[in-house]
């Protein structure tokens, strides 16, 4: 059991979503940045897919009832990044601010236990449902953790190759989107050199760019469609959005291009007033960025 | 980018673990291939995300590419029925209380269109709905089938706040809020029904090709 002595700035109970719900407008959820969360069960010999806490920007506060493992990546958040240790009973764990991304998971040994809702424990905020009480943590709040009977081997870290070559970027690779074509070329160019800045109006449904405004060929209103996760939206302002985790099933505004999905936990580590950029990359490309990452992410030669 | 195309539906590159399925025209054909694609239990498909003349098909590139989807997909378009089996079509009937706090906005409808508080209330319940497709929140369904005569602009500005349940027209949709949430529908009622709730399976209460008819309580 672990008690909330402070909840950070905001922290939920994540795991890898929840798909297949898209049918009735629940979109998928889980980590906004999967890479750390998958590796940080890894690393303490966890499914991948057991519930961690995401906490963005600023870390909680949180007492140990019993002794417990845990591991903490993603978004840099005190000295003990991407290598297992061991807390004592009673013994209290407290995150400060995050930087070099903005989201860090508390993986622990065993996984958090919450009632999973449609086969996950992510916490789907718009939907108000999943993780505890379909909510962000409070202080005061109690989480029971799983048995660590089923665990494997506890890793003693990641080798350093590995995490160069997982690094954030901020320039974003993005494969053409569907609605490309009602950008002329100019937009399309600017679209591709210019810098955006991050807005503080972003979040796990989306994440608002700021930055010149693009213009459409033909005004920005189309039928609405199925949206995927990454999709580069541009609005009728001009500014770009990126569709996230917790994001709208369906929208009616063009697509100008899609973050591929290597490049999504970068995205999940944006943080308020980041700059980045956007790349064109083939879809081909894109395909072969996934099998390496993937491959790599499976390998056991990445621990230490 | 078009990847193929068969009988008048195109398939199209949307990301690198999805493809969009596009239809000429939001029409029945999308529901009944809806339930095909459903039925087939395509390899590494994951997610679904119909709207009114697309679906997009979301897959775990790891299992599986744009190629090898489309062609599972191409021979399910080809035999898909045109038409509905008469059995298959679920009817949803959702009990309404119509005006009254719930529906603050009626009798503006109504003054709008020049026709009584009861005329809209019977125009409303004796029409056929169809399901196209959920989005937006979690379980708001779209609907198609608002007779003509009650299409009704959007309030000029939204409420802050408008109450689950909450049964609204906006524009020549009408649908019922699955959830509190700020909305500019017109109000013209509201529904003790729960249209989504996580602890209950499933947790929708409409999926996409039900129908729906509203009754007044």
């Amino acid at each position: 059991m672990i008690s909330v002595q402070s909840p950070g700035a905001f922290t939920t109970v994540q795991d890898l979503g929840r798909p297949g719900y898209g049918l009735v407008g629940l979109s998928r959820a889980g980590a906004a940045d999967p890479v750390a969360i998958r590796l940080g069960n890894r690393l303490l010999g966890n499914w991948e897919n057991t519930a961690a806490l995401e906490m963005t920007l600023l870390g909680g506060t949180f007492q140990f009832h019993h002794g417990a493992d845990v591991a903490v990546t993603g978004g840099a958040c005190g000295p003990a990044m991407w290598k297992p240790f061991r807390v004592a009973p009673g013994g209290i764990l407290k995150f400060g601010p995050i930087t070099g991304g903005v989201r860090s998971y508390l993986c622990i040994r065993g996984g958090i236990q919450v009632p999973l809702v449609g086969g996950s424990a992510s916490t789907h905020m718009h939907g108000a449902l999943g993780g505890l009480e379909g909510r962000a943590l409070r202080k005061g709040d109690v989480l029971e953790l799983g048995s660590e009977e089923a665990s494997g081997v506890i890793r003693s870290g990641l080798r350093p190759e590995v995490l160069a070559a997982l690094a954030y970027r901020s320039t974003l690779r993005v494969t053409r989107g569907p609605q490309a074509d009602r950008f002329d070329a100019a937009n399309l160019a600017r679209f591709h050199s210019q810098a955006y800045k991050v807005s503080n109006n972003s979040n796990r449904l989306g994440i608002r760019l700021e930055g010149p405004a693009l213009s459409l060929s033909d005004g920005a209103e189309m039928t609405t469609e199925g949206v995927p996760l990454g999709a580069v939206q541009v609005a009728a302002g001009g500014h770009p959005i990126i569709l996230f985790v917790d994001q709208q099933t369906t929208g009616g505004y063009p697509k100008i291009a899609n973050v591929i999905t290597v490049d999504l936990p970068s995205v999940g580590q944006l943080r308020p007033g980041d700059e980045v950029r956007f790349q064109q990359v083939d879809p081909s490309e894109a395909q072969r960025l996934i099998l390496d990452r993937e491959t790599l992410l499976r390998s056991e030669e990445i621990f230490l | 980018m078009t990847l193929a195309e068969t009988c008048g539906c195109r398939l199209l590159y949307s990301s690198d673990q999805s493809l969009l399925l596009e239809f000429r025209e939001a029409s029945d054909r999308l529901l009944l291939t809806l339930d095909v694609i459903r039925a087939a239990d395509l390899p590494g498909l994951v997610n679904l995300h119909p709207a009114y003349a697309t679906i997009l098909l979301v897959f775990d590139p790891v299992e599986t590419t744009h190629a090898e989807l489309a062609g599972h997909l191409l021979p399910l378009l080809e035999h898909a029925p045109k038409r509905a089996s008469h059995g298959a079509i679920r009817t949803v009937e959702i009990p309404v209380r119509y005006g009254g706090t719930g529906g603050p906005d009626l009798d503006w409808v109504a003054e709008h269109h020049g026709i009584t508080p009861a005329d809209v209330v019977e125009l409303h319940s004796a029409a056929d709905y169809e399901v196209r497709f959920l989005g937006f929140a979690p379980g708001f369904a779209y609907l198609s089938g608002l007779p003509g005569v009650l299409a009704t602009p959007r309030l000029d500005s939204p409420r802050t706040v408008v109450p689950a349940g909450s049964v609204g027209i906006a524009g020549t949709q009408t649908g019922v809020y699955p959830a509190a949430s700020p909305g500019g529908w017109r109000l013209i009622g509201k529904t003790d029904l729960r249209m989504f709730d996580p602890s209950r399976n499933p947790m929708s209460l409409l999926e996409p090709g039900d129908r729906v008819r509203f009754i007044p309580v």
